[in-house]
């Protein structure tokens, strides 16, 4: 049934309309006074002397690819998450299989978890 | 495809209804915030517009429009001008696929000489029963680090830029804790659908054969953990106080909107709120029962719909209200202790409980 995903683009839609007519609404009804030290960007009062996109923190990047990791991981639990109820309660065989396999996957990257715990990936200083 | 003109208007009363709910939280938190913090703080707020100061979100609505619209030179104007909108349509579309109350079937009637709602039909009080509602969820909720990370680097200022990134690596990290989190509650429920999740804690349980209690997962002895890591991580994903890093006011002015003023900073003030009033229903929704009334059967009629539908809006209240409380209690931590807390506790703490409850299952305990 695709279209029971309809009403989340209509409200889509709709939160986009609300988003540009309180954007436009106060550009048109604003006023407009403009002057140099207005435009600037704020830097606590004293001019600006460098570039503003400066170089970032090594680690935001890390943190980055270790989400990836760990997300696409999430991503292989919610359909083993959605079966295993009815699995489970079929028989105590099945119930065994899902558990132990589950527990094999976790376990493999509880290794790699250990590991990057180690390199000190998650202490920021 | 076809299309049945019932159904078209249903959904569209439904989306009316949301959407001014939604479009109420706004004003009604910002007072609910300015007034509770005061009373925390033994001040008395803001007590001159209205009585006791109620009309102060519209006076102040009024002010952000009449502003100045500022578009910094330095800035990249396109992405500037769009970062709160992209900030707002996911928090706005969210709650599309949260159920508010209990279904309730629509009797046949004749009006003025055509017969509405043949054979009976239910109501179902969401805007999009789809079959993967939490995916949804979190899709949306991913969206929004967009909105915020596009205002931080659009800016061009060091402060937005700072709180930009910040954001961002803070709402990924715990974001894994959130999806991680929830996977328990699907465990339970054998399903991704919201409804679902719902009926499935309608009804009670016998804790310990002496207690009778509401089958909700919150009291669910397997599932607490996953609240605690879930309630926690929802503050981070809307980067509230004690992980506000985005804005962080003591360190980078404002964060992310340092450079915005007027409507434009509105928006992104509507969209913070906005975001804490679908977390807080995805929250009830997951772990509080949704809109079931403990102890209490609901017919499946208007009035059991309208008693259910209160009820999941003073358990949303409530939730809100925890987020205002939290705010003026605990102060911000440190960056590092915030990420050090995310991938070192947060994150075990889920998979652990993922082990717990499909352990119980095996076990046929619940």
């Amino acid at each position: 049934m695709t279209h029971s995903y309809l009403p989340i683009l209509i409200m889509l839609a709709i939160a986009a309309v609300f988003g540009a007519t309180f954007l436009s609404l106060n550009w048109v009804v604003g006023r407009h006074q403009r002057n140099p030290s207005k435009l600037d960007p704020y830097e606590s009062g004293v001019p600006l002397l460098d570039v503003n996109r400066k170089r970032v923190n090594v680690r935001f990047y890390q943190i980055a690819m270790l989400f990836i990791i760990f997300d696409i991981e999430a991503a292989f639990l919610y359909p083993w998450a959605v079966i295993y109820r009815e699995g489970a309660l079929s028989s105590r065989a099945t119930a065994m299989f899902l558990f132990t396999e589950m527990l094999v996957f976790i376990l493999l990257l509880g290794v790699g978890y250990v590991y990057v715990w180690k390199k000190k990936a998650f202490d920021w200083k | 495809m076809a299309f049945d003109t019932t159904d078209v208007i249903l959904s569209l009363v439904k989306i009316a209804i949301v959407l001014a709910m939604m479009l109420q939280v706004t004003p009604i938190m910002a007072w609910v915030e300015r007034r509770g913090s005061a009373l925390m703080q033994d001040r008395p707020g803001p007590n001159r517009v209205g009585p006791f100061g109620l009309f102060q979100a519209f006076a102040d609505a009024l002010k952000f429009i009449l502003k100045e619209d500022i578009i910094p030179a330095r800035a990249h104007k396109w992405l500037y001008t769009l970062a709160p909108a992209i900030g707002l349509l996911p928090a706005l579309t969210t709650i599309a696929v949260v159920p508010w109350g209990r279904p309730f079937l629509l009797a046949e009637r004749e009006v003025g000489g055509r017969i509405l709602f043949e054979g009976g039909r239910w109501f179902v009080p969401v805007v999009a029963d789809v079959s993967v509602g939490i995916l949804v969820v979190f899709a949306l909720a991913s969206f929004s680090v967009y909105g915020i990370t596009t205002a931080g680097w659009a800016s061009n200022n060091k402060y937005s830029l700072f709180g930009g990134i910040r954001a961002s690596a803070q709402m990924i990290s715990y974001e894994l804790a959130l999806t991680l989190a929830a996977v328990s509650v699907l465990l339970a429920t054998g399903s991704l659908k919201l409804t679902d999740v719902v009926w499935h804690q309608t009804g009670t349980f016998v804790l310990f054969d002496t207690l009778r209690l509401p089958a909700w997962n919150v009291l669910s002895p397997s599932m607490w953990l996953s609240f605690i890591v879930f309630v926690v991580a929802a503050f981070a994903e809307t980067n509230r106080l004690p992980f506000d890093f985005a804005e962080a006011d003591a360190e980078l002015v404002a964060g992310y909107h340092t450079e915005y003023s007027s409507m434009k900073f509105a928006l992104f003030f509507m969209a913070e709120y906005m975001a804490m009033a679908s977390m807080s229903a995805v929250i009830a929704t997951l772990y509080l029962g949704g809109w079931d009334i403990p102890w209490y059967n609901e017919p499946p009629t208007f009035l059991g719909f309208l008693l259910s539908a209160l009820f999941f809006v003073a358990k949303v209240g409530f939730l809100l209200f925890f987020f205002v409380w939290i705010r003026w209690t605990i102060p911000r931590l440190k960056y590092d202790i915030l990420m050090r807390l995310g991938w070192k506790v947060f994150l075990p703490m889920a998979f652990v409980n993922i082990l717990l409850v499909a352990g119980f299952i095996a076990m046929r305990w619940i």
